[in-house]
């Protein structure tokens, strides 16, 4: 089969490698028919995720059919067609059973401190990823979903990350009526992020970011006031000011690692590698945010330590909030949204790059080229 | 804005739309008013429906010695098996993973570390491949050209681009210095075979 593969910082090619095979009584094997390149894997492209090995696909976001499943799958049979969760996880252990999909304990033996996650280093498992013809997927029983008659093939690929994880997001900012609600980041997950805010009562959403096309986005795809961070000489003063020097009650960091903004953490992170990422957006937020307010926390962290100033983050008497998203307990209300015409999730896919290209889709994302947003893999025409 | 601005008194900010104003505005607003009818509340729900048939899973085999975290009790059940460790890099892998917690730095440095080793074992093996590694097209730097290198950066207010200029050097850097110092080897042989 064709597959990506990553070749050391800032390079991947497309190799031929063997179709996966099952590998435990509950595997199934998906043939990929749209993946998708995410913001969190610009963090393993740049080299930043500790145990990347070479030769690893990457790729958590995919969508396919069923081509062949182990001895004890119940569920899925070859031909359905299915959309996978990013989280790799088994169902029964501690954390699963009280419906911590993404703490998931049983599925990956080398790390304790994060779940399983296809395509994302070994420190999330060691599974190959989706950006590939076939993929495997533990635990067939738990983890996928038949694609329901009426949804979209990439409003599906859209639902297996992003935008269950910017609803989550705005969950985790436990958001009531009429909440002023700030979210840094206007990528998908930070698009995803301020129109769930508007779902769930906010009073006013603004958005910040530097790209001025993602920033438009913001406005009219979730309807939030924006700022360029950039126009600003302190953004932080800025948003007090917009907020009656009160701040935000609910700040949503939606960057992660490798935030820009920041010169001097930028060379010392993504370049010195002496932090795990920039951790700009995150004390952004711990300012911005009003005292006694939430810090909601869905941008991608790595495992190496961060200059975050914690300390005002104490001292505001702040609640702190994060988690990678278990993606299954989203979709159920996130399907009734989308049929209810709440959310459109595709309306934010702006690329759709052919496998065989993938190197030029993923230089194209992450030096933010071309306007892009949101890159789709689509299957290399015969 | 007030007088005196909100946090110096008890009142809140007023709305700046009115719950009408926002619904008429936003398709769904207020769907998920309540925050005990969300998803993800309470945070854990012991019991919840997942559709595992098992109490504990059924063991993968392992067919190397799976390294894994001390901070595990065992190897986990189900595992992923993509790129089992090799070479320098997988003794320094298997190294920090059998002697550092994921409390420890160290641990954590020396993966990184490993994977800078494991990319140049690669680059260097695969000189001696019918398909060396191309910095050129596994980069994806020809996107420059086809997807508006140029026009996506000039005159767009950009944070990124104050530092884009150090990519390049990093990227390539390594690769042109290798590169001269092959043909500095290759001269240094020569003189020394002339010598003879």
């Amino acid at each position: 089969m064709r597959a990506m593969v990553y070749r050391g910082p800032y390079k991947i090619r497309v190799e031929e490698k063997d179709i996966p095979k099952i590998e435990h009584p509950n595997d199934a094997i998906i043939r990929v028919t749209t993946g998708a390149i995410c913001g969190s894997d610009l963090h393993l492209y740049h080299g930043m995720m500790p145990d990347t090995r070479v030769g690893m696909t990457f790729g958590h976001e995919f969508v396919g059919v069923v081509h062949a499943v182990g001895s004890s799958v119940q569920n899925l049979v070859p031909g359905d067609r299915v959309m996978v969760p990013f989280n790799v996880y088994c169902g029964s252990c501690y954390f699963c059973s009280r419906g911590l999909f993404s703490n998931c304990h049983n599925v990956n033996p080398n790390a304790t401190a994060v779940g399983g996650i296809y395509g994302y280093s070994h420190t999330c498992g060691g599974y190959d990823g989706g950006q590939a013809e076939f993929v495997r997927v533990p635990f067939a029983d738990v983890g996928p979903a038949k694609i329901p008659d009426w949804m979209d093939e990439e409003d599906a690929v859209l639902l297996t990350d992003a935008l269950p994880t910017g609803y989550f997001g705005a969950q985790l900012g436990d958001i009531v009526e009429g909440d002023t609600v700030v979210v840094f980041g206007a990528g998908p997950v930070g698009l995803f992020a301020a129109k769930s805010a508007w779902l769930m009562g906010a009073g006013r959403v603004i958005v910040i970011d530097h790209l001025e096309y993602r920033l438009e986005k913001a406005r009219t795809f979730a309807h939030a006031e924006t700022y360029n961070f950039v126009e600003y000489d302190d953004i932080v003063v800025h948003l007090k000011k917009a907020t009656d020097y009160l701040g935000a009650d609910v700040v949503i960091d939606a960057v992660g690692a490798e935030a820009d903004g920041n010169f001097l953490q930028h060379v010392t992170a993504a370049k010195l590698k002496l932090q795990g990422g920039s951790p700009v957006a995150l004390n952004w937020a711990i300012d911005a945010v009003r005292k006694g307010g939430t810090v909601s926390v869905v941008g991608a962290y790595g495992p190496i330590f961060s200059a975050v100033k914690f300390g005002d983050a104490v001292n505001k008497g702040l609640t702190l909030r994060m988690n990678q998203c278990p993606v299954k307990r989203q979709w159920p209300r996130l399907f009734e949204h989308i049929r209810n015409g709440y959310l459109k999730p595709s309306d934010i896919v702006t690329h759709r790059v052919p496998l065989e290209h993938i190197a030029e889709g993923y230089h194209m994302f992450s030096a933010k080229l071309d306007d892009c947003i949101k890159p789709l893999i689509v299957s290399t025409p015969a | 804005m007030a007088e005196i601005p909100t946090p110096y008194t008890a009142g809140k900010p007023g709305l700046k739309e009115s719950k009408e104003e926002l619904r008429g505005r936003i398709p769904g607003w207020g769907a998920d008013l309540d925050p005990a009818d969300r998803p993800s509340f309470p945070r854990e729900q012991p019991g919840i429906e997942t559709g595992a048939h098992w109490d504990f899973p059924e063991r993968q085999n392992e067919e190397w010695p799976r390294e894994r975290s001390i901070e595990h009790a065992f190897v986990t059940p189900v595992f992923g098996t993509s790129t089992p460790p090799a070479g320098v890099s997988g003794a320094i892998r298997k190294y920090a993973y059998a002697r550092f917690s994921e409390g420890r730095a160290a641990h954590w440095l020396l993966l990184i570390a490993a994977d800078r080793v494991d990319a140049w074992e690669h680059h260097l093996a695969s000189l001696a491949t019918v398909r060396p590694d191309n910095p050129v097209t596994e980069t994806g730097v020809l996107s420059e050209f086809s997807r508006h290198g140029l026009s996506s950066r000039l005159g767009k207010k950009r944070a990124d681009v104050n530092h884009q200029w150090i990519d390049p050097i990093v990227v390539g850097g390594p690769w042109v210095l290798a590169g001269l110092g092959g043909v500095a080897a290759v001269r240094a042989l020569r003189r020394a075979a002339g010598r003879k």
